[in-house]
């Protein structure tokens, strides 16, 4: 997919440097100034991002490896355009927050996925793929709670096996082909699958996948925005880039895509439902990749910046609703689209987007991924996908809504969402509308020229009724389709419960039978050491000091024998 | 703003039985009008969008509620006990005060 020839290259400004160096000064600067500071700056990588022609860039070489960090072509570009547009978003939304730890993280972070994307070789993606994990994962800590940090924690330990993986296959695939250029990676054993399944951590395919839903909801407010948008899809990315027609993926993606729509029904949190519903998408467009075809990565690359833009206005919707009450979960709120009507109907943009509304985003980057599974007559892949669309709407744009912001009245007054989140998410609202609308200006930056109409009748008849009787299947069952309060164990059960269970079990018995292993050879040990104690020890037999009247006798009977043979 | 939506629900009753008319109206357009697709088997059939979509939407719903009441619901604080001790365990409105994230 690389695109060579008349393209310009040589030396030229890392937009990803220019936001790390940029993002390190914040910490010297207080108050409006800093507020100013963060907002031009993120300008500035928006411009830095938007200006750069298709070519390749600041090619170097070090210890041997061509390093290549500056690819710029159709595919990367969608990706870093839609990064960087998600960072001015997540710098306005966060434009009241004092704490510079978070910023410089989130734009570090946001660098790094940005390098992710832009990373020609390997080893410059192994570097900015670790850099990613170590800024994101201070968007979690920082909301400073119990749960917070340790949820950080897995997520550090999940993404550094991640890391080890890749890099493992990295060295591998260096071994074997001699070259550390990220192209499809062609090649079959052990490196194919490393390098694969560190992808596949990041993108959270089932069952890697647990990390996400438990740290996201536990992330701060503001932080949850940047962490929703830049990992799972820069995993997309360099799946799209490495792996496209893998056909394990097609099938991990449409079960991921019912996976996450499960777990929605199950939830309470409601950023937690919303992260099983990253999972969900992120499905939709691993299946994209894995079919392969070109209509099918366009649409994964489509879903992709479409989603992030409204998965990053429904978590802004429910980061101002927990900013505003304090409540996280959908058995404490409801009834407060009195007080919040502007965030209601900011969030129900981002709803109609994910459902695949027609006139909204998602509805035309959605269908050409279901599309590209008609076209090769994947039935099963298809009504996958289709009921995945259905469990969206369900959840993400009835059930979550219905019970936060309509329903039962849960007697919290909260006040209007500040006036900075409502334009950060007023600005990705606007794109919801914009693309779907005219998605001309989205397909005319994804990889591979567009020859598909999303504005079908076909389309139109069946995903209108899709949505709408999925509504009717919603408020019939509306008594059993609320939160409750409770938890659902997942994979991360594996590593939460049973494995430390496991290591419990170990210590104990294993600590029991090393005592009992201890106790039996050292009862054995001591019976020889008792028993020549018995013989040998100051009362013993043989230890006894003899008397030496005995002694004369002796030599007595032996002078008296020696005689009598001395005299015969 | 605010008015506005609450004359929307004060209004439910109407405005449900407004799209209730429209789904018929387009489960019978469905069926009227051919589409053009026959990729599979159900695309020529009318209205199976609609049926897909409720049948989907009950099966989701009740598939994952059994899963959840057999293998997958556990109390809230079935985690907390693996949590550094030592702080508060709730993250409140009120411990929350003051602070900005």
């Amino acid at each position: 997919m690389t695109e060579t020839g008349a393209l310009a290259s040589g030396d030229w400004l890392h937009p990803s440097l220019l936001l790390i160096a940029g993002a390190l000064v914040i910490p010297f600067l207080r108050n409006r100034v800093q507020q100013g500071y963060r907002l031009l700056l993120s300008l500035g990588f928006l411009w830095a991002v938007w200006t750069i022609a298709p070519g390749v860039y600041g090619s170097f070489a070090f210890l041997g490896l061509d390093l290549v960090p500056g690819r710029a072509d159709k595919l990367s570009l969608v990706f870093a355009y839609v990064f960087s547009l998600i960072t001015v978003i997540g710098t306005i939304y966060s434009l009241h927050v004092k704490d510079n730890v978070q910023h410089v993280a989130a734009y570090v972070y946001a660098a790094a996925a940005v390098g992710v994307v832009f990373a020609g070789d390997l080893v410059t993606l192994y570097v900015f793929w670790e850099l990613m994990m170590l800024a994101s994962v201070w968007l979690i800590w920082r909301r400073r709670t119990p749960e917070s940090y340790a949820a950080g924690m897995r997520y550090l330990l999940v993404h550094a096996v991640s890391g080890v993986l890749l890099l493992g296959g990295i060295a591998l695939f260096y071994t074997q082909t001699g070259s550390i250029a990220f192209e499809q990676i062609d090649i079959t054993g052990p490196a194919f699958y490393l390098i694969l399944i560190g992808f596949m951590i990041n993108a959270a395919v089932p069952p890697l996948h647990a990390w996400l839903t438990d740290a996201y909801p536990e992330a701060t407010v503001t932080g949850a925005i940047f962490l929703s948008a830049l990992t799972t899809k820069t995993a997309v990315y360099v799946l799209i880039r490495g792996f496209p027609g893998t056909e394990l993926l097609v099938w991990l993606g449409a079960i991921m895509a019912l996976w996450g729509v499960v777990y929605a029904v199950l939830a309470n949190d409601i950023r937690r439902l919303l992260a099983y519903h990253i999972i969900s998408q992120v499905g939709y467009m691993v299946a994209g990749v894995g079919m392969g075809t070109a209509i099918a990565l366009n649409g994964s690359a489509s879903h992709a910046f479409t989603h992030i833009l409204y998965k990053a206005l429904l978590f802004m919707g429910a980061g101002a609703v927990i900013h505003m009450t304090g409540k996280s979960k959908l058995t404490e709120l409801g009834g407060i689209y009195r007080y919040m009507p502007y965030t209601f109907l900011l969030y129900m943009i981002g709803a109609f987007s994910i459902s695949a509304f027609p006139l909204f985003s998602g509805f035309v980057s959605k269908t050409m991924v279901v599309e590209a599974a008609a076209v090769d007559y994947r039935m099963w892949i298809w009504l996958m996908l289709s009921m995945a669309s259905a469990g969206t709407f369900l959840h993400t744009g009835l059930k979550l809504p219905y019970f936060t912001f309509l329903g039962k009245d849960s007697g919290l007054r909260p006040k209007e969402a500040p006036w900075n989140m409502l334009l950060a998410m007023g600005i990705a609202a606007f794109f919801c509308v914009f693309i779907g609308i005219y998605p001309a200006w989205l397909y005319g930056v994804l990889p591979a020229p567009v020859d598909y109409n999303a504005y079908t009748l076909s389309h139109l008849f069946w995903e209108l009724q899709l949505l709408l009787f999925t509504g009717l299947g919603f408020f019939l069952l509306l008594k059993h389709v609320g939160g409750e309060a409770k938890i659902s164990i997942d994979t991360d059960w594996l590593y939460r419960r049973a494995l430390p269970a496991t290591a419990r079990w170990v210590r104990d018995w294993g600590g029991a039978a090393w005592q009992g292993t201890l106790n039996l050879s050292l009862r054995g040990i001591q019976g020889f050491v008792m028993g020549l104690a018995r013989h040998h020890g100051p009362q013993g037999l043989l230890a006894r000091t003899w008397p030496t009247g005995s002694m004369v006798l002796w030599v007595a009977i032996i002078l008296a024998g020696s005689l009598l043979i001395y005299y015969l | 703003m605010g008015q506005f939506l609450e004359y929307l629900v004060k209004s439910a009753r109407t405005l449900t039985w407004v799209m209730l008319g429209i789904m018929a109206l387009l489960v019978i357009a469905d069926i009227l009008i051919p589409t053009g697709y026959g990729r599979f088997p159900f695309d020529t059939i009318g209205g199976f969008g609609a049926l897909y979509g409720f049948v989907s939407c009950v099966l989701i719903i009740v598939v994952s509620k059994l899963l959840g009441y057999a293998f997958l619901y556990r109390s809230e604080d079935y985690y907390d006990d693996a949590l550094p001790e030592g702080r508060p365990a709730e993250s409140t409105a009120e411990t929350r005060e003051g602070r900005d994230d």
